[in-house]
This record gives C-alpha cells, sequence and structure tokens, in this order.
C-alpha cells in the first residue's frame, strides 16, 4: 500500500538515548523510502548499498535501486549528473521500487532539483541537505544554491540543512571521499538502525583497502549518527519483525552468478557491457576456487563461440550480456539450434536500440531474444521476477539446456541487476551440479542425431567417445550429420528441432492468478515488474476494482492454459517496459498500432485481443502509475 | 574445467589400435579437380597416421568456405561452425577438453577479412592448437571475390578493373602479435615440405599458425603459376632446429640459413620479397600458453556445494 512518512507520528523520547533536549518526533510507519543522491564519485551509491544490506539484515523487506547517470564522471553540480541509491524497505516483504522518495539525503541542490524533475519525491518528502554551497568560494555557485532554495520552498518538502561538508573536515581532509559515510550515520540515526550491523557491512564493503580505510570511515559514519541525534527532532520507525526463515540479501547479477556456480557451470565466457558486467566481476572474485573460469573473449561474438565450442566438448557454458551483445551474438545462437549443443545466454536488458539507454532499465529484447536468429530457430526463453528467481533460473537454464540440447536465453534488466533484495536462502543440492563428461564408445551403427521421431530428443555425442566422430555443421544436415540439401533431410531436421520445444511446453505448468480467478481485467507481465503490477493490483482491488494479474516465466514456449486464463477475464493486457502505441495517438488504428512485445506474442499464440499499457522511461515502473493504467482501462470496458 | 586424463575406462587397458590412413577419411573431398585442398587433406591424413593420433581424440574446427568443408573429409570429430569463428569455437573446445588434439583450418576470407578479430587475439591466447590458413588469395565458395590477401591489380568479380589495395600479408602480421609462438610457410604443391612443416605445427606446444599457399584452379590459376613450374621463385628457410628436406635440395637451390628462435630476422624475411619464402619463420615454447594460465582445480559437487554455502554465509541476513 500506498505510506505517507506521515502515516502515525507522535511525539516520544528517544529509545533509551538520555537525550537531554526533548525527545524527537517518531513518525512510525509499516514502509518508507530513503534515497541519497549525489555527484558521481562522491560514494552515494555506497552509502546507499551499505544502507540497503543492513535494512534486510535487520530483518526488514528491502528493495534497492541505483540512481546511475551514463558517464562515469559527468559534470559536478548538475542535475542530470546525479549518482545514488534509493532503498525502500518495511515491515512486511517489498517486491518492488515503490512510488516516490519520503527521505533524501542530497550532496548539493542541483542533483536535488534533477531528482524532483524526475518526479522522484513524495509531496511530503523531508530532505536533508549539504549547505556548504550557501558560503561557497565562487559566487556562481552561491547563486544557484540561493536559486536552489527557492525552488525547493514552491514544494511541501520538509527541508532540513546539515553541514556535512563542514563537520567531515573535523575527520578527513577530502570530504569528497567521505561524506557518504557520514550520510549514512545521519540516516543511521533517523531510522534507527543496528550501529554494530553498519560496522560490520562497512568492514565488507570495504575488505580489500585495509583497516586505516575501515577504521577512518566507521569514524565518519558515528559523526553523522552523533550530529543527527544532538541536531534533529524526528526519526522514522519501521518495525521489524524477525524471521526464523534464514535469508541472504544480494542483487540480481549477484545471484546470477551464484546460480551458475550452484547449477555447477564452470565456464562463463562474456565480453564486458553494463548493466550485465557485475556478474562477471562477482564470478571473476570468487571463481576460481570453485574451479570456473571466466573468460573475457575478444569481442561478443567471440565470448558466445567459446561457450558453444566448450559446450560441444564437455559440460554446458554459458555467457552474459546485454542488448547489443545479444544482437551481435545471433548468428552463433542459430549455430547452436542447429548444432543441437545445450548453451545458456543471459541478457541483462537495457534500453534499445542501439546504445540506447545503457544503465537503465527495459524490457525490449523480448522479441530479438525469441526471434532474432536467422532461419527457424526454436529455442528456449525464461525470464525470472526477483533476485531468487535469478539465482534458481539458472539452475533451470542448464537442464533444459542439456535435456533439450537447446539454447536457453534468461532475461533480466537492470532493474533486477542493480536491485538488491533479500530471498531465503537456497537449500544447495549437490544434484544440481553438472557430472563429469562420460566418454563411453559408441555404436558406430547409430547416428549423431538419434532423434525419437516422436519427441525430437537426441543423447549429446562427445569428442572422446569411440566411434562416435561426425562433423556437426551448421549446413542442413541429415541425422548422420552429413550435409543434406534434399527437401526431406531438411524439413525432418527443423521438425525435430522445434518438436523439442513442444516436448518441454507439456512440462510446464499453467501461470497462477494473482487475485481472483475471473474479472474484468487480468494484468499480464513478465520479468522484473512482476511487484509493481501486483502491488498495483492490491490496491485496485482495494478500491474495488475487478482486476488480477498473471505473471509469465517462461515466454518460449509460453506456458499452457494462457487461453482459458484469459476466457475468464473481460480484457486482458500486458504491462511492460518497452514501446508501445496508445490505441488514441495520432495515426494510430487497431491495425496499425505497435504493441508492447508480449502482447504481440500473446495474440498470436492465443488469437485473444490482448491490450496493453507500457512505458520506456528508464526506470522500473512505478505501482500508482499501473494503478492509473488499470483504472483507465477500466473505464474503456469490456475488450474480449 | 574438466580435465580427463585417466578414467576409469581407459586406465592401465592397452590401446592396441592401429590406424591406417583409411581410417582417418570420412566423406569423398567435393573440391574442384586440381584445388590444392586435395593434397593439404592427403598429408593431414598422413601425419595422423604417422602420429597414430586416435581419431575420437582429435577434432577438426573450421569456418565457412571451401577449405572449411575440410573436417567432413576426415574420420575424426568435427566442427563446422560460422563464417570466420572457427577459433572462437576451437579456443572453447581446447579449455574444456585440454585432452584433446585441435586443428583448426581456415581460408583468407574467413581468418584474415570475417574473423580477423579472432586471429589476432588467438596469437594471443597462444592456445595449444594447429591453425592452418590455406590461401588462394580469394573468396571461392561465394565464385570469386577479392580477398584480403588478393594481390593488387588482380581481378575479381568484385574488383574486376583488379584489386585496389596491396594484398596483407598474414605472416608479418601474425609474427607482429604479442605471445606469437609458430610461425610457418608452406606451399601444397610441396608434398614433402607441406608434411614437415604440418608436423612441425603438430608438435609445437602453443598456437602453432602455418599459411598453405594454395592453388585455385578455378579463380586463381595465375598467382601461383611460376612459383609452381619455377622452383627458383621458392626460397627455403633452412635449419636444423627448422625444416630441411634433403631431397629437395636438388630442386629448390634458393636457401637461406634461419634460426627460428629469431624473431627479428623472422619479421624481416616475412617481409614481401621477389620469392616466396618457406618454412619456419619463427618458433618460441616457452611463451604462456592460456590453457595453462587458466589451470584451476578439479572440486567435486560436494565440494562446490560447501563452498557456495560459505559464499551464502557472506550474504546472510
Amino acid at each position: 500500500m500506498a505510506t505517507k512518512t506521515r502515516a502515525s507520528s507522535e511525539k516520544k523520547k528517544g529509545p533509551g538515548k538520555g537525550s537531554k533536549k526533548k525527545g524527537p518526533e517518531i513518525i512510525r510507519v509499516p514502509e518508507t523510502t530513503v534515497e541519497i543522491v549525489s555527484d558521481s564519485g562522491e560514494g552515494a551509491q555506497k552509502c546507499g548499498q551499505i544502507f540497503g544490506a543492513v535494512c534486510a539484515k535487520m530483518g526488514n523487506g528491502a528493495w534497492t535501486v541505483e540512481i546511475i547517470p551514463a558517464e562515469i564522471q559527468p559534470p559536478a553540480r548538475s542535475k542530470a549528473g546525479g549518482s545514488g541509491n534509493r532503498v525502500r524497505f518495511g515491515t512486511e516483504e517489498i517486491t518492488n521500487w515503490g512510488d516516490a522518495t519520503n527521505l533524501v539525503v542530497a550532496f548539493n541542490e542541483q542533483v536535488l532539483l534533477g531528482r524532483i524533475e524526475l518526479g522522484a519525491l513524495a509531496e511530503d518528502a523531508i530532505v536533508l541537505l549539504d549547505n556548504k554551497w550557501a558560503t561557497h568560494a565562487d559566487e556562481d555557485i552561491q547563486k544557484e544554491w540561493q536559486g536552489g532554495l527557492k525552488e525547493l520552498a514552491k514544494h511541501d518538502y520538509r527541508i532540513v540543512e546539515v553541514p556535512m561538508e563542514e563537520e567531515c573536515l573535523k575527520i578527513v581532509e577530502d570530504p569528497r571521499r567521505g561524506k557518504n559515510m557520514f550520510a549514512l550515520g545521519l540516516l543511521a540515526w533517523i531510522c534507527d538502525r543496528d550501529v554494530d550491523l553498519i560496522r560490520a557491512q562497512i568492514a565488507h564493503q570495504f575488505r580489500r583497502k585495509g583497516e586505516e580505510i575501515y577504521q577512518r570511515n566507521v569514524e565518519l559514519m558515528e559523526a553523522g549518527y552523533g550530529w543527527a541525534e544532538k541536531n534533529l527532532d524526528f526519526r522514522i520507525e519501521v518495525p521489524t519483525i524477525p524471521s526464523d526463515v534464514p535469508k541472504v540479501v544480494m542483487n540480481g547479477n549477484e545471484a546470477i552468478g551464484m546460480g551458475a556456480i550452484a547449477a555447477g557451470m564452470e565456464l562463463c565466457s562474456m565480453y564486458p557491457i553494463t548493466p550485465a558486467t557485475s556478474a562477471s566481476h562477482y564470478l571473476s572474485e570468487v571463481y576460481d576456487k570453485f574451479g570456473g573460469v571466466v573468460h573475457q573473449a575478444e569481442d561478443e561474438i567471440a565470448a558466445v563461440g567459446v561457450a558453444i565450442g566448450a559446450s560441444y566438448a564437455g559440460k554446458v557454458a554459458y555467457t552474459i550480456t546485454s542488448g547489443p551483445g545479444l544482437s551481435l551474438k545471433q548468428e552463433f545462437l542459430g549455430l547452436a539450434v542447429m548444432l543441437e549443443v545445450p548453451l545458456v545466454v543471459v541478457d541483462v536488458q537495457r534500453g534499445g536500440p542501439s546504445t540506447g539507454l545503457p544503465t537503465k532499465v527495459e524490457q525490449s529484447d523480448l522479441l530479438t531474444a525469441c526471434f532474432g536468429q536467422h532461419g527457424d530457430a526454436p529455442h528456449v526463453v525464461l525470464a525470472p521476477a526477483t533476485m531468487e528467481e535469478c539465482f534458481h533460473s539458472m539452475i533451470t537454464a542448464r537442464r533444459i539446456a542439456e535435456a533439450f540440447r537447446t539454447v536457453v536465453i534468461v532475461l533480466t534488466d537492470a532493474n533486477l541487476a542493480t536491485g538488491v533484495q533479500p530471498y531465503p536462502r537456497p537449500q544447495l543440492d549437490a544434484r544440481w551440479q553438472q557430472a563429469p563428461v562420460s566418454l563411453p564408445p559408441v555404436d558406430e551403427n547409430v547416428p549423431p542425431y538419434d532423434w525419437d521421431p516422436q519427441t525430437g530428443l537426441s543423447p549429446q555425442r562427445y569428442p572422446g567417445q569411440p566411434g562416435g566422430m561426425y562433423t556437426a555443421t551448421g549446413l542442413a544436415h541429415n541425422a548422420w550429420s552429413k550435409v543434406a540439401y534434399d527437401p526431406d533431410s531438411h524439413q525432418l531436421g527443423s521438425q525435430m528441432r522445434s518438436r523439442k520445444i513442444a516436448v518441454l511446453q507439456q512440462t510446464l505448468k499453467p501461470p497462477q492468478v494473482y487475485g481472483s480467478d475471473s474479472g474484468e481485467l487480468l494484468v499480464v507481465g513478465w520479468g522484473s515488474t512482476k511487484g509493481a503490477i501486483e502491488e498495483a493490483v492490491d490496491r485496485a482491488q482495494a478500491e474495488g476494482l475487478s482486476v488480477s494479474s498473471c505473471h509469465l516465466t517462461f515466454i518460449q514456449p509460453l506456458q499452457p492454459g494462457l487461453k482459458e486464463i484469459f476466457s475468464r477475464f473481460d480484457r486482458v493486457m500486458t504491462v511492460e517496459i518497452n514501446y508501445s502505441d496508445e490505441p488514441d495517438d495520432p495515426y494510430i488504428t487497431d491495425e496499425n498500432r505497435r504493441r508492447a512485445q508480449l502482447a504481440w506474442v500473446l495474440r498470436a499464440s492465443t488469437l485473444v485481443d490482448v491490450d496493453c499499457w507500457s512505458r520506456v522511461p528508464g526506470q522500473p515502473l512505478r505501482p500508482g502509475n499501473i494503478l492509473k493504467a488499470i483504472r483507465q482501462r477500466l473505464e474503456m470496458g469490456a475488450k474480449v | 574445467m574438466t580435465h580427463l586424463g585417466c578414467s576409469l575406462l581407459s586406465c592401465g587397458v592397452v590401446d592396441d589400435r592401429h590406424f591406417e590412413m583409411e581410417d582417418y577419411q570420412g566423406a569423398i573431398a567435393r573440391w574442384c579437380p586440381g584445388c590444392g585442398d586435395h593434397s593439404i587433406l592427403t598429408a593431414m591424413q598422413r601425419l595422423l597416421e604417422e602420429e597414430q593420433l586416435k581419431p575420437e581424440q582429435t577434432v577438426f574446427v573450421s569456418g565457412i568456405g571451401c577449405s572449411s568443408r575440410f573436417p567432413h573429409y576426415m574420420k575424426t570429430y568435427g566442427f563446422h561452425g560460422l563464417h570466420g569463428r572457427a577459433i572462437p569455437a576451437a579456443t572453447g573446445i581446447k579449455l574444456e577438453r585440454p585432452d584433446l588434439d585441435v586443428f583448426v583450418t581456415m581460408g583468407d576470407g574467413d581468418c584474415c577479412s570475417i574473423g580477423a578479430g579472432h586471429w589476432i587475439h588467438a596469437i594471443r591466447y597462444n592456445v595449444d592448437m594447429v591453425v592452418l590458413l590455406l590461401d588462394n588469395n580469394m573468396y571461392g565458395l561465394t565464385k570469386g571475390q577479392t580477398s584480403p590477401t588478393t594481390p593488387a591489380t588482380f581481378p575479381s568479380n568484385t574488383q574486376p578493373y583488379g584489386s585496389y589495395l596491396e594484398a596483407l600479408n598474414p605472416l608479418t602480421a601474425t609474427l607482429g602479435v604479442t605471445n606469437a609462438s609458430f610461425v610457418a610457410q608452406t606451399a601444397e604443391w610441396i608434398p614433402a615440405h607441406l608434411f614437415e612443416t604440418l608436423k612441425a605445427a603438430y608438435h609445437h606446444k602453443g598456437f602453432a599458425f602455418v599459411r598453405i599457399l594454395q592453388r585455385c584452379p578455378v579463380y586463381t590459376e595465375k598467382i601461383y603459376e611460376d612459383a609452381v613450374r619455377q622452383p627458383d621463385a621458392i626460397e627455403m628457410l633452412i635449419h636444423d632446429d627448422g625444416i630441411h628436406i634433403p631431397d629437395l635440395d636438388e630442386i629448390y637451390k634458393n636457401q637461406i640459413i634461419h634460426d627460428p628462435g629469431n624473431l627479428d630476422e623472422a619479421r624481416r624475411l616475412a617481409e614481401p620479397f621477389d620469392r616466396f619464402r618457406l618454412g619456419i619463420f619463427y618458433r618460441n615454447e616457452k611463451r604462456p600458453r592460456y590453457e595453462d594460465l587458466r589451470r584451476l582445480p578439479v572440486r567435486t559437487a560436494e565440494e562446490k556445494v560447501e563452498l557456495l554455502n560459505q559464499e551464502f554465509d557472506r550474504y546472510a541476513v
């Protein structure tokens, strides 16, 4: 539910601090959203990451989102250059980034104004702002500061000027290195966070930097905490309910990396690309001890080529990329399908086409993931919706790739990749690991593609198996892998490769409907939007609206039963983060309307007139905006 | 990575199979009559027989083009992949299975044009494999288009008034890349030299790059015509550590003693010259090999689960 920081508020003494002044106002809420924003390079992201991890470790539900400019060092004090982290945390589980921020710590007024222009702040947000700029030596900056304050005064924010720089200078010479820890201390006092946990998290974050750096960061954090305690007259209380379920907290890329390890995959062949690369960073740090290799290839094409070569010769290998990389890999993906070599491809989606929005979320690779190869190249496309699903999707992907001798594309996105969420600690199973490749002799009378005519499935054969020599070829071939241009061979090969996907589809379960299983509107989503869609559905139902939702994990093949589920609703629409024309846009008719990507697929496969509502803001969708779309579509009436 | 040194199946079991040349012969080669690829195929089958390589432990990897049909004509494992992309696939095979003998065959379009990026980086990786550039100076399978090694002014279907550019020199290019470890040049019409060069490449531990001058009877018949007819057009690099075939001394009288350990001299000799120089230009087995640099412990499933649980402890709430 939407929650304002003023949901309940009372005055009481600070918790056992023996404060001499009158105790601070306690704002008690079931959840709140905090963000810290600075110029790039001032460490706001690190501060937010630590704060989010501490919230999760204290037992709160949490979801963090990075605020990232595209450049490494954009100009200082610019509206577009803001960098930081936004943490939504609550008593219960948090499934998405929510609507707006309730509490902001900003290192300068320009990055704050940038966030306001993006509509990031709640109307009644509390703002803590470094006031060093008021007395800055540069008169232009002083003028900007004054102008900024006037702008801020037009809103209903509660603004607290904090001498962050001045206080930090008491401890360090260069406050650009350390102000983030002071800010962390401010937030820690305001939100009553466990200081021991914060110290431990600082130690983890700076584990490669040495004791001195750790000590200084702790000192700065404690200074912030102390300043807040002495000077602030409010605290925000988000109760925690300690859970007896053991949990882990990580971002989606780390979950992908750990999932790959849990799945027994030992070769990640990649080329650097945002926002996928951090998964390789994680793997590079730990993979050696698991006997695994991150191979940084010379380009995206080589990266997938090396993975396919390794899969052909032994264990299933994988590659991690983003949209532009996926485009470059397409020819090789078609080859893997043709050779029936298992392969796992993770596509961490970002805004496109072309270089697009390299650091920002979009779900616009769905169609290219399904249909990007030339020719007919049937394969599997999965879409995890949470950090937990990122982990498990790698185990599923490897098993499907191997059992069905095909390509499995796992579609995540920048929202999952960089967001942090706690989830139940997986119970690992040694059976998820791949067995060593066994190389028994092969009967020379058995062809290398010994297709079961019913299922299209055939056992994979590896170099080293005596009697089994064959040449895998991307040319049309018969069961003996002999080049065959005759009409029957290509028909049969195509049929066998396609049949496998139907067999997989028959093993899948229908998706679950969230909410009532029939009604006026069904919202269908996929990937990282799940939490936001379900929160919007909850709110709509609370308003008395007849709406449910349904989230798809398998995009290709689609899970069974969709047509039947859709038939129970008057209207079906997808909600996605990719572009679609609105029905009332100029020139747009029902015939020429370009729909959101899942909507295309669902219309084609179910013959249901599936509508869509989609946006490409370079940000996750907000539950409040989805709710508005739900209301608007319901006003339009039935359409099935 | 997988390491299959001694499996329970093969350990201690004497493999007394003897392989004849026919045991390495796959499908009937469908290259044009007079194509130089036939003689390269024969030399390769002879090499496998002489070395008694196990067919199942040998993989031929190729791209797309006339020469890339090579794996189909061998009775070993084969990987006939994408145009220009033989090397990445071969690298993956070798990383996963260092126990396999890997041979790569590419044409000049494959290696020097569409796949040039992979070629350059593979030299640097120095993964242990034999890499053959079957260089007929032309795109053959697509019917006569200028390739990077087509001589200047030589006409083709895409440059009918003659190639505009000077030909790329695959030898200087390879020798110029950091970590080059074996570079040789031979010609398919001198079978004894071809065989000895392939053999030296096979025995080299590292990325063994061999450019094979190869006649195309359809599109580039003229290019090597003089060299085939006039032994004076050839200059042999000979050395105790290189290749020296005394039987050829009578025919190829232009000889130069070249120590394959001398990189500077190798680079000088690889520069354009009025004769084709054949032999080992450079060999250095001390260069680091990528698969050795990345060699890692082999973990059991249980060990990995234990280690991953320790990872989860770091991220535990």
